[in-house]
């Protein structure tokens, strides 16, 4: 297993009255080149989850094995942890600072202390996957669109080449088009880098477009852990807990108390699409 | 009457070169003519740096025309005098909730504005219960507004806003960062101002299905006007959407799938109910 949690906890503000627990005996494994969402209404606690997931929150109880190795173990090297295990954190075009493209996206590999044409390979490859050309790379990134800052900020992370990217809402306030070329291209990454991702969003449709696996946190517990169609099967829970299923759930169980012969476990536009079509032609030969 | 009326509305934005010490310039807008009337809800849509956000920031005055004019229940914006006034009748809620949260106690907050205005503290309560009453906040009212979620936190700025009794509110990406129950939340309460209090509601969004409750969306592209219509006839024009950077709402464009593959419904699918019936009559 490439990352687990064990029994893990968290409490904010431990012996003051304002003690709340944040998580509550979380287990999950996380298996190598897994693609999950994580989803919840705001504060379920998905953000003090990923943080814990490399280490920048330690956990109240419990354990965060890595590889194999418990990351609270004494001498435990967080550092190279933090390479392992990339965060992306929400608007991460506000932690852009450099004087150019470049020079962003080489701090963490800088960092890390790799030789110069290490680093140089590896900038110019994270910058190529995210699908930031070279006319780009000498441009101060405060120039760039919103899209274009987001991308060299993935890139910074990937540059470290992390076992697991973890994004958090990477595409909040971006247009529908840049929203989906960016998507697509992490998708790419995990199909042809072999790399686990962990998606944090709120939007079902997206999460139902592109993750195999999803995680549903509620009050700090994992309340759904399982593929894409069963966890929308469960849309009436989910609406209690501030969430929702993807539109086309909606519209296959509206057809069937239409009468239709539909199956209702449906997530895309795609398999919505040849649903109706099969249940039109079947009424047909009837 | 007109509550926001643009005439060949002009923006630059100045900034200087880094290496070369000249002055560049970015138009974002170019000629916009936009005319919303008291009552009407305007969604407006168009990608990235299309010049929503820009054109949002000329109602309540925090950007000024480089030409043209842009008039605000008929006050024209580039008189000075008139910025107060200007401010109280277009109220404005941003995208980041944490960002416009400023009071110990949710009425503290929502009364923020009056106080700075010098309404009389009779008056104030009033104002502040009902903008509370107006988002279903009042139970809340003597809570922190550090611990509501995300779409309680937008409804207490739309009160804060209402507080002020504006005649329209604009509301830029006030959803962007919230769960799913919170955005139905926020567009629900946003609804019911629009229907009930006659409050004219411009909403700038990247979800096309929080345009479909609109009176008439407007696109922008490049500075500019690029469509103008019902949500109807705006999402009927299928491929002019695709090619502006936008995407159709789940539903239409469920439909719009269907119809390549030779289905016969109808342009333009924007509800659930719509579909269904069209489906039906194809059946048999």
């Amino acid at each position: 297993m490439l990352l687990s949690l064990k029994d893990l906890s968290y409490v904010y503000s431990k012996g003051t009255p304002l003690q709340t627990g944040a998580l509550k005996n979380i287990n999950l494994d996380i298996e190598e080149n897994s693609f999950i969402g994580l989803i919840g209404h705001t504060g379920s606690g998905k953000s003090t989850l990923i943080q814990h997931m490399n280490g920048l929150i330690k956990a109240t109880s419990g354990d965060v094995i890595f590889e194999g190795r418990s990351i609270y173990e004494k001498g435990y090297d967080l550092k190279e942890l933090r390479c392992n295990v990339g965060l992306v954190f929400q608007y991460p075009e506000h932690q852009l600072f450099e004087e150019t493209v470049f020079k962003d996206v080489s701090f963490g590999p800088t960092n890390q202390g790799l030789s110069e044409e290490e680093i140089k390979a590896r900038v110019e490859n994270a910058l190529r996957i995210v699908g930031i050309g070279e006319e780009y790379w000498n441009m101060s990134p405060f120039e760039l669109s919103g899209g274009e800052k987001r991308r060299v900020a993935i890139a910074g992370v990937m540059a470290m080449q992390p076992k697991v990217l973890i994004l958090d809402e990477p595409t909040a306030g971006l247009d529908p088009k840049t929203k989906n070329s960016i998507l697509s291209q992490i998708k790419q990454i995990h199909e042809e880098v072999k790399i686990t991702v962990i998606l944090v969003s709120h939007s079902m449709e997206d999460v139902a477009e592109y993750v195999d696996r999803i995680i549903v946190m509620n009050d700090g517990s994992v309340m759904y852990d399982d593929e894409p169609k069963k966890v929308f099967s469960h849309y009436k829970e989910l609406e209690k807990i501030g969430l929702a299923a993807p539109a086309m759930t909606y519209i296959m169980n509206k057809l069937k108390e239409n009468g239709f012969e539909v199956s209702t476990d449906i997530i895309t536009v795609e398999e919505a699409t040849k649903e109706i079509l099969n249940c039109l032609n079947k009424e047909k030969q009837c | 009457m007109s509550i926001v009326k643009s005439e060949n509305l002009f923006f630059e934005y100045e900034y200087m070169d880094e290496s070369a010490e000249e002055v560049k310039k970015t138009h974002a807008l170019i000629g916009v003519d936009i005319d919303i009337k008291q009552g009407e809800f305007v969604a407006i849509v168009g990608h990235n740096g299309s010049g929503k956000s820009t054109f949002a920031k000329h109602i309540n005055a925090i950007l000024r025309p480089t030409k043209g004019k842009i008039f605000v229940d008929g006050m024209d914006t580039a008189d000075e005098k008139k910025l107060w006034n200007i401010r109280q009748e277009a109220g404005m809620v941003f995208q980041n909730p944490d960002n416009q949260i400023i009071g110990y106690s949710i009425e503290e907050d929502v009364a923020f504005a009056l106080e700075n205005i010098g309404v009389e503290s009779k008056e104030m309560h009033k104002r502040v219960e009902d903008a509370l009453i107006a988002v279903n906040m009042l139970d809340l009212r003597e809570k922190s507004p550090n611990n509501l979620s995300g779409g309680q936190k937008q409804r207490v700025a739309i009160a804060g806003v209402l507080a002020m009794k504006p005649k329209c509110i604009v509301l830029d990406e006030p959803t962007a960062m919230l769960d799913p129950g919170g955005r139905a939340e926020v567009i629900r309460t946003v609804l019911e101002l629009n229907k009930k209090e006659h409050v004219s509601i411009i909403l700038i969004t990247h979800y096309m299905e929080e345009a479909v409750d609109a009176d008439r969306i407007i696109v922008m592209d490049d500075g500019k006007v690029a469509m103008s219509g019902t949500p109807k006839e705006v999402f009927s024009k299928t491929e002019e959407l695709i090619n502006l950077g936008l995407e159709l709402p789940p539903v239409t464009k469920l439909a719009y799938e269907l119809k390549k593959e030779g289905l016969d419904l109808e342009d333009g699918i924007i509800t659930y109910d719509e579909l269904v019936k069209g489906l039906k009559g194809l059946k048999r």
